[in-house]
């Protein structure tokens, strides 16, 4: 049952609590093999803990771990979600808690790459299923009944035999003491109760009374709160600052130099210590800092695009290649080369980073909006020299994540402060310290090349991608190595279409941080990609769907694209109306969407309606995904038509909602989604609807003016 | 420092502050009502919206001086039980995502049907254009914002 060659990360820490049960957990076996369940002893103040995410206690209340950050994405839903099928148990019924960082027993908790439910879906199936099994062997026992004569609905076990019924909380203490079935059967999607029910989201009512707890929501006893002066030029030291100014204010307690780790760099700044948020920034206000910027480059927006651009006249670190493209665009008749440029961007979540910490002699412990518990568990503990099962990381709700949430930089400055000034305290960065500081998603820019075949098909296609490389960042990273993610969002299908291809990167040195954004790579390469196979189209003088189509080698991409021809009513459009289609792949989700476009009274342009079709294989709960889809459209509206990050001196520009624009209700008319049904494995939800908008929007906006958008941001008021 | 009283959803509460200190972080980190939410600090992006004598102001921007003795509402105010129709339409719309913004979108649009029971999309804008929302929940707002005007109807033809 337990393989031999588990690795001390792979096992299950034993908890060492007493007077307990059984707990299931996972190994977790090299990628692409299912995880094997095995069996640890542990015990959980709620009740038995029948494995690591279902306890049950004595009078039959259920609690379910959701071991992943909910930023608004829905996990807080879908975990509890896919439990209580196989589980048998009402989700109104159950409590639902969040893990603390535990890689050993939750495996990865990183809520990124929209791996939440793709990446633990079969499973968490397979656990509540064994927990229901066992649950049931407990009955039959008490009975002396067969077990084939026992099922389990709503939190009971009943005979069928006899209608005789046993709650889970009598069974749950001799449950524990069996042994998980090695096999379990797991049902048919057709025979779903739970999933794929558009089921309201549990955190829904916190949501509507100031109930839920975020980060900057949560209090300690004797916690003090701190704001922290940065380099705002990022790699800066600080050379001297004068704080008499700001010892003064009532309230500041502490004014201290403090480094924290951002990828390889340190990051330094000023931290003002005081018992309440708003004397810690009063004295923030007169704090004098001057700043040592010598010994790297102040970049400013112009300097890293030029950068970018001539970076491209040169050779690339690796290409992704196929066929002879060079050849092959050399004596094409029908060629086509065009030059694409996103912008840096700040996350901007809703609520602004923060994060509390509390260190002690040979301890550590955090809450805050956290994506990534288990690795900051890892870091930190690296960094304090603290042993990890003394590092508890604690999540709250998140006010937003989208990539920025998953570093590893803010919970590390917080415990820096929070030993040197040996007590509880909150780091809060302000908005403008949230916009200026980064990580940001990385400007881009991409050169492309494409020739058509004589039935008009693409026979080369190029794209050259220049610009930071996030993967370099990390320390001990080979920069030399391939980077992947130079087609992401790009279809598979195309891939096997077209002949001859090739992908090049051209990373970009800059000292400006960079960071996953939503969608990462895909939120960028995808306007490119799918604004270009638009311009090749129109070079064939084809419909832009209908060429599309004409490259997608398989079934699945055909009922997608199908269905969205259908849906939009892309055949029977108006003249008077632009139409754009997009269709891209990320996260191994495939999304396509159209927009509609048309001019205002006034000349100016206003997007009418958009249409989403997502395929994201086996899901959860539908309207999770439409809410998402939804969200994800008007978050890439605004990084095409808001928001950018510009750099001045080496400094960012932008600081806060006054310039840093952000798309508002007046900005999205009616969006559509539709969801495929379909038996493919799961795909990622939260971020996958984003990369088509973007080019869908300028495709339509060329469909209906015959101007074509290659820089973004642009203003929708000025074409 | 001053001794303000501030009466918060109803209750008097007697907080000693810096007079300039903005209403948002005395209703947070001295009342302890933490669904009053700080976004931007600049009265740009709504999350920070209360009731003071009815109207929906940014607590961020106004100084906690001005708001003395004032009847200033916040989201937990609206109700003890997630009864008021906002609150109702916005759970059956399924509005949230994240959520950081919702106590302000809720604080504006409830101050939106007491002035207009009955808005139409324009009204909608107007009365919303100020908030944002980052995980885009726009199109879910507009929606519980006609519903919650029709579950007010209801109710008051009930009466």
């Amino acid at each position: 049952m337990i393989a031999n060659n588990i690795s001390r990360r792979n096992f299950i820490r034993l908890s060492g609590m007493t007077g307990a049960a059984l707990s299931l957990g996972f190994y977790f076996p090299a990628k692409g093999k299912e995880a094997e369940i095995l069996k640890t002893e542990a015990a959980g103040d709620l009740g038995i803990e029948l494995n690591a995410w279902i306890t049950i206690d004595s009078s039959g209340k259920v609690t379910i771990v959701n071991h992943r950050s909910e930023m608004g994405q829905g996990s807080f839903q879908a975990v509890p979600q896919i439990i209580a099928e196989e589980l048998e148990v009402n989700l109104d019924n159950v409590n639902i808690i969040f893990g603390v960082g535990n890689s050993a027993k939750y495996g990865s908790q990183i809520t990124g790459g929209s791996s939440t439910v793709r990446g633990t879906y079969k499973k968490l199936l397979k656990l509540s299923a064994s927990a229901r099994e066992m649950l049931k062997q407990a009955a039959a026992k008490r009975w002396g009944a067969a077990l084939s004569d026992c099922y389990a609905e709503n939190g009971q076990v009943i005979h069928r035999p006899t209608g005789k019924k046993l709650g889970y909380g009598d069974l749950v203490a001799e449950a524990s003491k069996l042994e998980p079935p090695k096999e379990v059967e797991l049902k048919d999607p057709k025979d779903y109760k739970i999933l794929r029910k558009p089921l309201p989201r549990q955190d829904t009512p916190l949501k509507v009374n100031g109930k839920a707890v975020f980060g900057l929501d949560k209090k300690l006893p004797g916690m003090l709160y701190a704001v922290v002066e940065r380099n705002p030029r990022f790699l800066g030291k600080v050379k001297s600052f004068d704080d008499s100014a700001t010892k003064t204010v009532p309230g500041v307690k502490h004014v201290i130099k403090v480094q924290m780790n951002v990828f390889t760099t340190k990051r330094e700044g000023v931290a003002v210590v005081a018992d309440n948020l708003w004397a810690a920034m009063q004295g923030r206000k007169v704090l004098k800092v001057e700043w040592d910027d010598s010994g790297f480059e102040h970049h400013s927006t112009d300097q890293l695009y030029t950068k970018m651009n001539e970076l491209l006249k040169g050779e690339p670190i690796s290409f992704k290649t196929k066929g002879s493209f060079d050849a092959v665009y050399e004596k094409a008749t029908k060629k086509l080369e065009a030059v694409y440029e996103t912008p840096y961007e700040s996350h901007s979540c809703m609520e602004p980073v923060n994060c509390i910490a509390h260190v002690t002699e040979n301890k550590c412990e955090i809450w805050g909006p956290i994506q990534g518990p288990d690795w900051i568990q890892d870091d930190l503990s690296k960094q304090l020299n603290i042993p990890k099962e003394n590092v508890t990381v604690n999540m709250t709700f998140l006010g937003g994540g989208f990539g920025r949430k998953a570093f590893t930089d803010y919970p590390h400055e917080a415990a820096v402060i929070s030993k040197e000034i040996k007590a509880p305290v909150q780091v809060v960065w302000t908005r403008e310290d949230d916009t200026t500081q980064g990580p940001f998603r990385p400007g881009m820019v991409y050169q492309c090349k494409g020739a058509l075949n004589d039935q008009k098909r693409i026979r080369g296609y190029e794209t050259k991608m220049a610009g930071q490389n996030m993967n370099h960042q990390w320390p001990g990273s080979d920069k030399t190595s391939y980077n992947d993610s130079v087609t992401e969002g790009f279809l598979e299908t195309y891939l096997e279409s077209i002949p001859n291809y090739s992908f090049g990167d051209y990373p970009l040195d800059s000292p400006i941080p960079v960071m996953w954004w939503r969608s990462v790579y895909s939120s960028t390469n995808a306007f490119a990609f799918e604004s270009f196979i638009d311009e090749l189209a129109v070079l064939g003088e084809k419909d832009p769907l209908e060429f599309r189509k004409e490259h997608l080698w398989d079934d699945r991409y055909h009922a997608l694209v199908t269905k969205l021809e259908e849906v939009s009513g892309w055949k029977s459009r108006g003249k008077n109306s632009g139409y754009g289609v997009a269709i891209t792949e990320c996260f191994s989700s495939i999304v396509g969407e159209v927009v509609k476009v048309s001019k205002k009274p006034d000349g100016k342009l206003k997007i009418d309606k958009v249409w989403a079709v997502m395929d994201c294989g086996w899901y959860v709960n539908p309207d999770i995904i439409r809410a998402q889809v939804e969200g994800s459209i008007i978050m890439a509206l605004g990084a095409a038509t808001k928001h950018a990050t510009n750099f001045k001196d080496g400094k960012a520009v932008e600081k806060n909602f006054d310039t840093y624009k952000m798309p508002r209700i007046t900005d999205i008319g009616d969006i559509e989604v539709h969801i495929m049904d379909n038996e493919e494995k799961a795909g990622g939800v939260g971020e996958p609807g984003l990369p088509p908008f973007t080019p869908a929007l300028t495709n339509a906006i060329f469909d209906l003016t015959g101007k074509r958008i290659r820089k973004l941001p642009f203003n929708l008021d000025e074409v | 420092m001053a001794s303000i009283t501030l009466k918060i959803n109803s209750k008097s509460y007697t907080v000693d502050a810096d007079p300039k200190m903005p209403l948002l972080w005395a209703i947070r980190d001295i009342v302890g009502l933490t669904g009053t939410k700080y976004g931007c600090g600049i009265a740009q992006c709504g999350a920070c919206t209360v009731h003071l004598e009815g109207n929906p102001v940014r607590s961020c921007s106004v100084p906690v001086s001005v708001a003395a003795n004032k009847n200033i509402v916040t989201i937990e105010g609206l109700s003890d039980d997630n009864s008021h129709p906002v609150q109702q339409a916005w759970i059956a719309e399924q509005v949230p995502q994240c959520g950081y913004c919702q106590s302000g979108q809720i604080m504006a649009a409830t101050a939106l049907l007491k002035r207009n029971p009955n808005p139409t999309d324009k009204d909608i804008d107007s009365a919303m254009q100020g908030h944002i929302c980052r995980c885009g929940t726009y199109p879910r707002i507009r929606k519980a914002i006609k519903s919650a005007a029709q579950l007010m109807a209801q109710k008051a033809s009930v009466k």
